[in-house]
This record gives structure tokens, C-alpha cells and sequence, in this order.
């Protein structure tokens, strides 16, 4: 732009420098549609990388500005697409903004699940039924950690499904986000009475004995630091489990805002990362873009296929040594139990503990008959109900000991 | 840009082939004085582009290794305490104040890497490896120092930069980066090369490796990534196995299906995969290579 003016007057220039930076600024807000973090910043400098002679070429230019605007792997996908759509006006396949979450709507299977809400089973009433109006969560500290559970006792021993009126459904559901904070606390208390040092720290000892000339009066000592416990929570969402799925969407949103470090997965046909739609701090609208996602796409439950997901793309970022996987499902299998039972093998080998978690267990006459729960049996490490309140409750021990 | 031809060009005398993107980014690089972001499965090359950078400016390499529990001490600066005490000692029965002066000068200062990148004459290249493995409040503390390339050190004042070092970090998504480094830096996804690249990769960095064996390695590395493996191999791995063949005096790959297979321990590391990978199934993947 700033060739010496043989031709162009001042006044053309301003009129170009003035349209180009509309064109400009009509860029950044699509790519703040988008969900991409775009500061001012990154727009001086892309006005300042134009004025360069970055835009001689558009391919330059798309290159320049995909390094510049995109700050994850997601990110850096789409950005073609986007730049392609509104600088050469070309067509693109599905590149839009979707509802609720930045990442969901660039994450294909989430998108997938987000586009046949209409096929979705109709039985899902545990989810829908949540008033978005009284269910904010109990914001109080100190004294009253105990309270949720022990105000809710009356509701901690009836089965969820029994749940029937929107009163006592909203009443499970903070219980839930009430349990979570409590695990967390009591978990990371844990975690303070063991820091004591075991090995001496040379150099601190000697620096902080600096005062004293030199000698070594006041020691030093360092330990590891412990790795808090991490929780990946993975739900099944299908059909068949919709009378639960509800309470545990609420149990999960509390973990994931209580826990430092958590992760959730949903699945029923596919699997899909919920974590980050998760973080919504308001649990009403949470809940509200979650069950959306929670409706499947009808046609069973594929936990084998899910898990191989799971295992393939996700459990090398999202596993430690110190992970916990908690499976939530009632294991109606309904494609290969085979893989089902080598995949729990493989994450077997990833995580320390794996929970499952089977609402059905606790009911009368009910066996591990299913060809998945068969197959899966021998890899989990603790297999419980968790119909109840008090059955989630039951677990805390459990995890506090991992 | 004549600039980022010449980036790649001089990329290439350096021993790396690099695609026209990574060009563009290290010219914004300079342009925007902006730190860049690698992020990448593991074993694409991350780290080499930080070393090939260095030669192209003929600077010097600093590179913090990065780790859980990483602190300052290890990272930035650290007394040299045990020379501290001996000049204690030496000096007994002098003034307080001159011995304080003295042993908080500069000599006594141990200087760590990121305190080093920014006191050279010539801009170094700063590479932060792994940024992801060290916790968050070094992530957020490696922001403050990004922005201002100022250090202060309580004892002795501030020391601001005497040159503006080339900062590349790497990542390798073990864990989620907060968004205010990720905004704070320019971005750049290495992918696996493509056959013709990784061909090239190859003829560049190992003697003895003609085109055409060359282009059948790559082809048959990238025939191998489209298996279901649990650890797929990257570029590191795919030279390790040229230099395998081409130690062992492999001309062409369909000459010697046993000695293929037999050195494909070179590419797949973990039992499950080279169980995976029969006889059979190398053979299937050999005659997809032209």
C-alpha cells in the first residue's frame, strides 16, 4: 500500500486504506463467529502485514493469517475454509456456526450427534425435564458442605428413575453437584497431610543458611509432588439409560467445575468430548447443551467402538497414571462385545482404576447377563450400582484410596 | 515475499525441507517479533525446526527443556551460593555492606536459559521444548517474560534484554495450554510430511540415499500410517529406517521383502504393532509402493 503515487490522490488512498480495513474488520468478526479469540492486537497486526504486501497473493495471505488468528490444532483446520468463504467467496461444506460451543462445532462426531435431535428417542424426559430456574448451585462454603447431602437424605436412597416431580428431580440434581464439591474437598485435604519431604534439598539448605555463615542449622528437605487425582467420566447416553442420564449430566457438571482435573465424555452410537461444553459456569445451560447432545442418534449403544475412540484419539492427553476412568452404563452392548472386551484391556493398561458404574445392578433380579458387561467384567477394577445418591456417596472412599 | 523465499531457501542449505507454511510463519516470525507455537504428534520435527533456525541466522541454540515442577531457579537464574559462601569466608572481618555488594554482583549469578537468551550480543534461538509438561504457573510466569523480555532479579534490579531472542516453543498436547500464551504467539500445526517431502527429508539427511529408494521409504512409511497402530511412527523414526537400509546396502525395496520386514523394528515400537504388521501384511503394503 504504500507504492509512490504516480497516479492515485491522496483521497483515493484514504478511500482504499478505508475499504480494505472494513473488509478487514468484517474478517475478524467472522472469525470471532467462528469462535477463534481474535484481540486487537492480532488486528493491527494483520492490517500491519497487509501494508507489508502480504496481500499481493491470497494464498500468502491465508498462510500469513492462519498463523497469525489460530492458536489450536481445530482452529488451524477450519481457518481455510473460512478465509476461502469470505475472501474468494468460494463455497464450504458445513463450515458454520453451530449452536452452544466454540469447539463443538468443529469436532465431526459432536456434530453429527447435534444435527438428528430429531431422530432422538423420545423417552428422554429426565433431561428435558430440569427448570432452569431453581437448580443454580448451592454456593456455600465452609459449614455447609455436608449440608446438600444430609438436607437431601430423604432423596438419597430413592432410585432415580423414581424420580417423578420436577421438584425432587432439582433436588437430586444439586445433591449431585453438592456431592462433587464434597469428593473434591475431601480428596485434596488428603493430598496436604502427606507433604513431608524425604530427600534434602542441597542447594535451598545451603541458601537459606547463608545467615547463619554457612552452617547448616535450618535444613531443607524436597518431595515429588503428588499428581492430584484425575477423573475421566465416560456416559452413556443411549436410550436406555435416559431415566439416569440426567442426575449424572448434574454429578458430572459438578466434577468437572470441582475436580482441577477432570474430563468427560458422552456416547451412545459415537463418542463425543463434553468437557469443554462442561465448563459452562451456569449449570441450567449446561445441562440445556448437554442434553442436546446427550439425545442419540437412536440405534443402540456401540461402547466397544466408542472406547476404541476413546483409547485412539483421546487417552494418550487425557490418561496418567493417576487417572480414574468412571464408565456409567448399563452395558447393553449392541455391536461387537469382542472389541468391547479388548478395548477395556487396552485403557485398562492406560489408567490405574476402572470404575463401572451400572444404575441397572441394583435392580431385583438383575444378573451380568449382557454380552458386553461379560466381556468387559474381567478388566474393571470395581464394578457398582449407582442408582442412588448414597450409592454415588459410597464411592468416595473408594477414589480417595487410588 | 523475497524474505521468505530466502527463509526457505537457506532452511534447505540447513538440512530441512520445509513446506511453503513454515517459511510464512518464521517470516511473521521476525515481521511481528512474535514467539511461535509448534504443536504436532510426536517425532514430526518439532524440535528440528528450532535447531534449523538457529543455522539459518547462524545464532546460537538456548533450549529449555521443559518438565513437571519446573521452577525459576532451574529455568531463569540461581546465586551460586556455594561460591557465595567461600567469598563469606574469605572476607571475614570486612565491612558487611561491601561483602553484600560483592557477593550479590554478577559474577556469583548462574545464569539459566531463559535469563541467557536474553543477554547475548546476537538474538539467540530460544526454544522451549514441551512447553505443556510444566506446570501452569511456569506457563503463566513464561507470558510475563514473553511480553516484556525484562527479568527482574530482587538482589541486583532489573535486567531487560539486550537483544530480542527467536522464541519457538513446541507442544505435544499432554496437556491443554492456556489461552492467553496460545493468543500471545503465532501458530503453526506440523503435520507428517507428504511422500514427495518426506522423499526429500530423507535424500537430505542421509548419505547414500538415492531418489528412487528415497521415494520408496516414504511411500511405504506412509503406507504403514494408514495401519491401525498405537504408536505411529514419525519422521525420526522413517530416518532411522533409511539409514537402516541403506547401512544394510538396500537398493530397492522389492528386492529384499524379508530385509524389509525385518527392519521395520526401526518404525514400530511397541510389541502390539509389530504383531500387527506380519509378513503378509508388509508384503500387501510393499506392492502398493510403485
Amino acid at each position: 500500500m504504500s507504492c509512490c503515487g504516480n497516479s492515485p490522490g491522496y483521497q483515493e488512498i484514504d478511500e482504499v486504506s478505508r475499504m480494505v480495513s472494513a473488509k478487514l474488520a468484517a474478517f475478524l468478526r467472522t472469525l470471532r463467529d467462528n469462535a477463534f479469540t481474535v484481540g486487537l492486537q492480532e488486528g493491527q497486526d494483520a492490517a500491519a502485514l497487509m501494508a507489508v504486501g502480504y496481500a499481493e497473493k491470497p494464498g500468502l495471505l491465508r498462510s500469513a493469517f492462519k498463523h497469525l488468528f489460530s492458536a489450536r490444532k481445530s482452529e488451524w483446520e477450519k481457518f481455510d475454509g473460512i478465509f476461502d468463504a469470505f475472501w474468494l467467496g468460494k463455497r464450504v461444506r458445513s463450515r458454520s456456526v453451530t449452536m452452544g460451543s466454540a469447539k463443538a462445532a468443529n469436532n465431526p462426531s459432536l456434530k453429527s450427534l447435534q444435527n438428528n435431535p430429531s431422530q432422538a428417542a423420545g423417552s428422554d424426559a429426565a433431561t428435558d425435564q430440569i427448570p432452569s430456574g431453581d437448580d443454580a448451585p448451592q454456593e456455600r462454603a465452609g459449614e455447609g458442605r455436608m449440608e446438600g447431602a444430609s438436607s437431601a437424605s430423604n432423596i438419597t436412597e430413592i432410585d432415580f428413575r423414581k424420580l417423578a416431580d420436577p421438584d425432587q428431580i432439582a433436588e437430586a440434581h444439586a445433591a449431585a453437584a453438592q456431592l462433587a464439591k464434597t469428593m473434591r474437598t475431601r480428596l485434596t485435604r488428603r493430598d496436604l497431610a502427606r507433604r513431608r519431604g524425604y530427600r534434602l534439598d542441597l542447594r535451598r539448605t545451603i541458601h537459606s543458611n547463608i545467615s547463619h555463615g554457612g552452617v547448616p542449622i535450618h535444613l531443607v528437605k524436597r518431595q515429588r509432588k503428588e499428581k492430584p487425582l484425575r477423573l475421566v467420566v465416560l456416559l452413556d447416553a443411549s436410550g436406555s439409560m435416559s431415566m439416569y442420564t440426567g442426575v449424572f449430566l448434574r454429578f458430572i457438571h459438578g466434577v468437572l467445575d470441582e475436580f482441577r482435573q477432570a474430563e468427560a465424555f458422552l456416547f451412545h452410537t459415537r463418542l463425543a468430548y463434553v468437557s469443554d461444553a462442561m465448563k459452562e459456569k451456569d449449570a441450567g445451560r449446561a445441562l440445556d447443551r448437554l442434553s442436546i447432545m446427550a439425545q442419540g442418534a437412536g440405534g443402540g449403544t456401540r461402547i466397544g467402538e466408542s472406547l476404541q475412540t476413546f483409547n485412539r484419539w483421546h487417552a494418550a492427553r487425557v490418561l496418567h497414571s493417576r487417572s480414574c476412568v468412571m464408565i456409567v452404563s448399563d452395558g447393553y452392548e449392541t455391536g461387537d462385545a469382542a472389541l468391547l472386551g479388548r478395548e477395556m484391556a487396552a485403557l485398562g493398561r492406560r489408567c490405574r482404576r476402572i470404575v463401572w458404574l451400572n444404575p441397572m445392578m441394583a435392580w431385583e433380579g438383575y444378573a451380568p447377563e449382557a454380552a458386553g458387561i461379560k466381556a468387559a467384567l474381567p478388566h474393571i477394577d470395581l464394578y457398582a450400582p449407582a442408582n442412588t445418591l448414597k450409592s454415588l456417596t459410597e464411592l468416595e472412599p473408594y477414589l480417595a484410596r487410588l | 515475499m523475497k524474505n521468505r523465499e530466502q527463509i526457505a531457501e537457506r532452511l534447505a542449505a540447513s538440512g530441512y525441507i520445509a513446506d511453503g507454511e513454515l517459511a510464512t510463519a518464521i517470516s511473521l516470525m521476525q515481521l511481528l517479533k512474535r514467539p511461535l507455537l509448534l504443536e504436532g504428534e510426536a517425532g514430526v520435527g518439532k524440535t528440528e525446526v528450532a535447531k534449523a533456525l538457529a543455522k539459518v541466522h547462524g545464532t546460537e541454540l538456548i533450549r529449555l527443556q521443559c518438565y513437571e515442577g519446573l521452577d525459576q531457579s532451574a529455568a531463569l537464574y540461581e546465586w551460586n551460593y556455594q561460591r557465595q559462601l567461600l567469598a563469606i569466608q574469605a572476607h571475614h572481618g570486612e565491612q558487611a555492606d561491601a561483602i553484600e555488594d560483592q557477593i550479590f554482583s554478577e559474577k556469583y549469578l548462574l545464569e539459566r536459559p531463559l535469563l541467557a537468551a536474553i543477554r547475548r550480543q546476537q538474538s539467540p534461538v530460544l526454544l522451549i521444548d514441551e512447553i505443556d509438561r510444566a506446570d501452569d504457573e511456569f506457563e503463566a510466569f513464561l507470558l510475563e517474560l514473553l511480553s516484556d523480555f525484562q527479568v527482574s532479579i530482587p538482589e541486583l534490579g532489573t535486567i531487560s534484554a539486550i537483544t530480542i531472542p527467536h522464541v519457538i516453543l513446541t507442544s505435544n498436547g499432554t496437556r491443554e495450554l492456556s489461552d492467553a500464551l496460545r493468543r500471545r504467539c503465532l501458530y503453526h500445526y506440523v503435520d507428517y510430511p507428504d511422500v514427495d517431502r518426506e522423499a526429500r527429508i530423507i535424500m537430505a539427511r542421509i548419505n547414500g540415499a538415492g531418489a528412487s529408494l528415497s521415494l520408496q521409504i516414504a511411500r511405504m512409511v506412509e503406507n504403514i500410517r494408514k495401519e491401525e497402530l498405537r504408536k505411529v511412527p514419525g519422521v525420526a523414526e522413517t530416518l532411522d529406517w533409511a539409514a537402516a537400509l541403506v547401512g544394510i546396502g538396500v537398493q530397492d525395496l522389492h528386492d529384499t521383502p524379508e530385509t524389509v520386514h525385518d527392519t521395520l523394528m526401526c518404525l514400530l515400537k511397541t510389541h502390539e504393532d509389530r504383531s500387527r504388521v506380519t509378513r503378509e501384511v508388509t508384503e500387501r503394503l510393499l506392492g502398493k509402493v510403485a
